[in-house]
């Protein structure tokens, strides 16, 4: 067959067809993997929470509670409640959002933390999921130990030539303790007004942690 | 050419990383770790395959002032369709590469190859030839990756070759360690293919 000429007709024709053609293709493979999509990221889900929570029996991710993007789950031991996880997140890192999932014990004392999503450089970023600078934050309690680098002040050892990434680790941890502090340390607080829950953390802010 | 000489092209006489200095962009961003390579590599391999495979296949119904537009389409619609499996099936890898598999799509090998071999030659030596490609593209980021890697954090596939105290020369993991090593390797191939009069 000769190479068709490249007339109006036939170039809107040939790139027309082989568009619809792409688009179906495209279209059964976007519903085969989308069951798996959704059972990958699920999954992925409950082994952070195993990771960072004690022991539980429950679903955690059954009573999930959604503020301000930042995801909340409560984690139980026959009926009585052990932890908290909070899946939170920093724009700060030095290549965008990474997110983390950080676990409370019920006393406010941070439990483990996970790195759930990042795109930090490899080598100097990356090195916030090993125990060297992750094993600085379980046994604290954010209500006395201050959770920012030494150079802005704080307790925590920044990772060697990645400060960036180490203090948009501790603006994520942050961020999920004032979450906690604000809507899990009453199992009745999601149900407060807007204005209420803008009145408590304005008194975080003020008077400090309980 | 015959059959096989098409397929091992690819590999030294025409790498496509360090001959026809193709696809810089993924080489050099993407190699900081040899896994990276091999998924990067592999993905490519994949794209290149089906869209020399389908560019060779519709070579005759694209006009010629519309190919590019129409090559691009096809790349994409594999992009996708990588995207979308290795989110389902390999949800650690796809985290790892992340953004770098999207812009696949405008590697310029893909279209390159696209544009000087398969819309000039038959369907069984276009997808040989995007084998070839894919693999020599694959062992060279690799081999960079591996380099890197080593020099850099002290370890080569996530397996800890020194202590985690031990001093590594980490420019090798930032963008200038990527042209240094880009530019030994070349160096050294050129030295290899001069040599040995590939």
């Amino acid at each position: 067959m000769a190479k068709l000429e490249s007339s109006f007709k036939n170039m809107i024709l040939s790139l027309t067809l082989i568009s619809v053609g792409m688009s179906a293709a495209l279209g059964f493979v976007y519903n085969l993997t989308k069951g798996p999509i959704e059972i990958a990221q699920k999954q992925k889900e409950v082994q952070a929470l195993k990771e960072v929570l004690p022991e539980f029996d429950n679903d955690p991710t059954a009573g999930l509670k959604s503020q301000e993007g930042l995801n909340y789950y409560t984690a139980t031991r026959s009926g009585e409640i052990v932890g908290y996880a909070v899946n939170t997140y920093t724009d700060k890192g030095f290549s965008g959002r990474f997110t983390l999932m950080v676990g409370f014990k019920p006393d406010g004392t941070i439990n483990e933390i996970s790195v759930l999503d990042q795109k930090e450089t490899p080598g100097l970023g990356t090195k916030m999921k090993e125990p060297k600078f992750k094993d600085q934050f379980p046994g604290k309690n954010p209500a006395q130990f201050k959770l920012k680098v030494k150079k802005d002040g704080g307790q925590i050892d920044a990772i060697t030539a990645a400060t960036i990434s180490s203090r948009a680790f501790c603006d994520a941890v942050q961020r999920a303790y004032d979450g906690y502090t604000v809507y899990c340390t009453e199992s009745d607080t999601l149900q407060k007004t807007d204005a209420e829950v803008a009145d408590s953390t304005a008194f975080q802010v003020k008077g400090g942690n309980q | 050419m015959s059959n096989i000489k098409q397929f091992t092209k690819g590999l030294l006489k025409e790498n496509p990383t360090f001959v026809l200095v193709l696809g810089t962009c993924p080489t050099l961003a993407v190699t900081t770790a040899a896994m990276n390579g091999i998924g990067m590599g592999l993905a490519t391999t994949f794209v290149l395959v089906f869209s020399n495979l389908f560019v060779a296949l519709l070579k005759n119904v694209i006009p010629d002032k519309v190919r590019i537009a129409a090559f691009i389409v096809v790349i994409a619609t594999f992009v996708t369709i990588v995207d979308l499996v290795m989110k389902a099936f390999t949800p650690d890898l796809y985290k790892t590469l992340g953004i770098f598999i999207p812009l696949i799509v405008v590697n310029c090998i893909i279209l390159g190859r696209a544009e000087a071999f398969a819309q000039k030659n038959s369907i069984y030596h276009s997808v040989l030839d995007g084998l070839g490609m894919g693999f020599g593209f694959t062992l060279a980021i690799t081999l960079m990756g591996s380099i890197r890697e080593i020099l850099g954090n002290g370890s080569i596939f996530d397996i800890r070759l020194m202590s985690q105290e031990a001093t590594t020369i980490l420019i090798f993991i930032l963008p200038p360690g990527a042209f240094l090593t880009y530019g030994y390797l070349i160096a050294i191939m050129n030295r290899i293919k001069a040599k040995y009069n590939i």
